[in-house]
């Protein structure tokens, strides 16, 4: 288990993060969800030994991370979010070093990184450095992998990447979930937290909720509604002066509209007319995850 | 009514020794549009903006930006258009006000035009209080709509924007747009790239690249029906991933 109790971590007048508590349970896929400067880097260095916290303490398999933290790095693997790969050593250079230093090889843990490692091996002779973005990430993920670590910690692994790798890799991390390993993921990307058996959203230091993903957007607190209309900028504006409106906001090609519990769609219709607004759909729908986190936010 | 057209690409190519980056793409954007650029990491999305931008000359084909040649006209070209990056270009030890004034400088503005600009920047983005401090201590959030102001400091024809929401929280990433959106109401052209599926949504049209080629373009509608998808994510995909399951 990875426990966090009551950590705070101070830069002289910027508190990072404030008194921040969460277990993560082992065999979880666990996210930390939150924009940069929440906090998350912070934590992730806490958790891998590399900053001392401020106040309070976090341990993993009950390994302490400041008393323990030689125990604590055999048994984790970290991703950080600058993937620290050799950019002039190759594919398999980079795996073999890292396979080194943990004082193993690539084959006696082969197993644990195969699916990942064969979309790699066309390009095992080729420069970390000259590799796509998807394949750098996959590469990284293998280094982190390669002593077969209980836990496995990424920070924004999937933050420049495109939405076809960051769903193959969210596909990866589902898969080494069966195998047994704990992850701690963070994210900027609210959607991938749909992905995660528990989240914890943070903002500014401070943790905001801590459930399942769909614990979290049934605790949305109003009746949401999606309207799509011609002119979505135009609507967010003139929906400013709709006194039902508890908060609006736009979502791809729709907008979320947060109303009181009496409001119905006669009401929003009739508001949409009077200002000569024709709505092509308006309907009730279940918030999201971002839904919720714009929620707790304001 | 046809819309004035500010950029315009014909057959443009970049290779690279053997290896062909960008592959005869041609396209055109209209005044006061927002175009999303879309694309896999490594489609060829930057190697085509760094020429767009006159940064990188292309191998062969021609394209104009606000009106000039790619090759022969860089800096005209560049005089007309502003950039911004997920990188912000803010000096990070220079204040707020220091900022736009460098920027505004570079971009040849009087000291009278500066000075307005300053106000007017400072007033759209209710930042009066910080103009004396320091960059390095604005949240990201601020930064990127401060870089943003100062990427159209001088009223460019067209700006480019390279993933500018990039790691943002969700209510700034919203505000960014509205700021996006004023811009279009001023004139200025949108060029955009983005990984958030549901921005590309906020775009007039959007073209997708797959390995050097644009595979598709259209307004979202368009391509949602195309594509027979419900949403920009699904069409992604679709097009990324090389001939599965279409």
């Amino acid at each position: 288990m990875i426990k966090i109790e009551n950590i705070s971590k101070n830069y002289n007048n910027v508190k990072a993060l404030k008194k921040v508590s969460f277990n993560v349970k082992d065999g979880q896929l666990f996210g930390l969800i939150g924009p940069d400067g929440a906090g998350k880097t912070s934590l992730f260095r806490i958790l891998t030994t590399l900053l001392i916290p401020s106040e309070g303490k976090a341990s993993i398999d009950n390994f302490d991370t400041v008393k323990n933290y030689k125990e604590i790095r055999r048994i984790i693997g970290y991703m950080p979010e600058r993937f620290s790969l050799y950019m002039d050593l190759t594919v398999q250079e980079n795996l073999n070093f890292f396979a080194t230093v943990f004082n193993t090889t690539i084959e006696e843990n082969y197993d644990l990184i195969k699916d990942i490692y064969q979309m790699l091996e066309p390009f095992k002779n080729r420069k970390a450095g000259d590799l796509s973005g998807g394949m750098k990430q996959k590469l990284a993920l293998s280094c982190a992998l390669i002593h077969q670590p209980k836990y496995l910690l990424l920070d924004e692994p999937t933050t420049g990447v495109d939405p076809v790798s960051r769903k193959d890799f969210w596909e990866m991390l589902q898969k080494l979930q069966t195998k047994g390993l704990t992850t701690l993921v963070s994210t900027p990307f609210m959607d991938d937290a749909e992905l995660c058996d528990e989240v914890a959203l943070i903002q500014n230091g401070e943790i905001m909720s801590i459930d399942s993903p769909k614990n979290i957007t049934q605790k949305y607190p109003h009746k949401l509604w999606e309207i799509i209309t011609l002119n979505n900028y135009h609507t967010l504006k003139i929906l400013d002066n709709f006194t039902n409106k508890i908060s609006a906001f736009a979502f791809g090609n729709a907008i979320h509209l947060a109303c009181s519990e009496k409001t119905n769609k006669e009401d929003i219709e009739s508001f949409l007319a009077q200002n000569n607004i024709k709505a092509k759909s308006i309907k009730i729908i279940n918030p999201r995850i971002e839904d919720a986190f714009m929620e707790l936010m304001t | 009514m046809t819309a004035e057209k500010v950029i315009k690409v014909k057959k443009l190519n970049k290779t690279f020794g053997k290896f062909i980056a960008v592959n005869n793409i041609s396209f055109d954007v209209k005044k006061g549009e927002i175009f999303g650029f879309l694309g896999a990491n490594g489609a060829g999305k930057t190697t085509a903006i760094k020429m767009l931008t006159g940064i990188l000359s292309s191998t062969s084909g021609e394209a104009t930006v606000a009106g000039y040649d790619i090759n022969k006209q860089r800096n005209k070209l560049k005089e007309n258009i502003g950039y911004m990056s997920q990188k912000f270009s803010l000096y990070e030890d220079l204040t707020l006000k220091e900022n736009i004034r460098f920027y505004g400088g570079i971009y040849g503005l009087s000291n009278k035009q500066i000075k307005q600009k300053t106000n007017e920047v400072l007033e759209r983005l209710n930042l009066q209080k910080i103009e004396n401090t320091l960059i390095s201590e604005i949240p990201l959030g601020w930064k990127q709509k401060i870089a943003f102001s100062v990427a159209i400091i001088h009223n460019p024809k067209i700006v480019f924007l390279d993933e500018p929401t990039s790691g943002v929280d969700p209510i700034t990433r919203r505000q960014f747009w509205n700021l996006i959106y004023q811009a279009t109401q001023d004139g200025i052209t949108v060029f955009v790239t983005t990984h958030y599926m549901d921005e590309a949504e906020y775009c007039d049209r959007i073209s997708m690249m797959v390995e050097g080629n644009i595979k598709a373009i259209g307004s979202v509608e368009q391509l949602l029906v195309k594509y027979k998808s419900k949403n920009m994510d699904e069409v992604f995909i679709k097009l990324a991933r090389n001939n599965e399951n279409i």
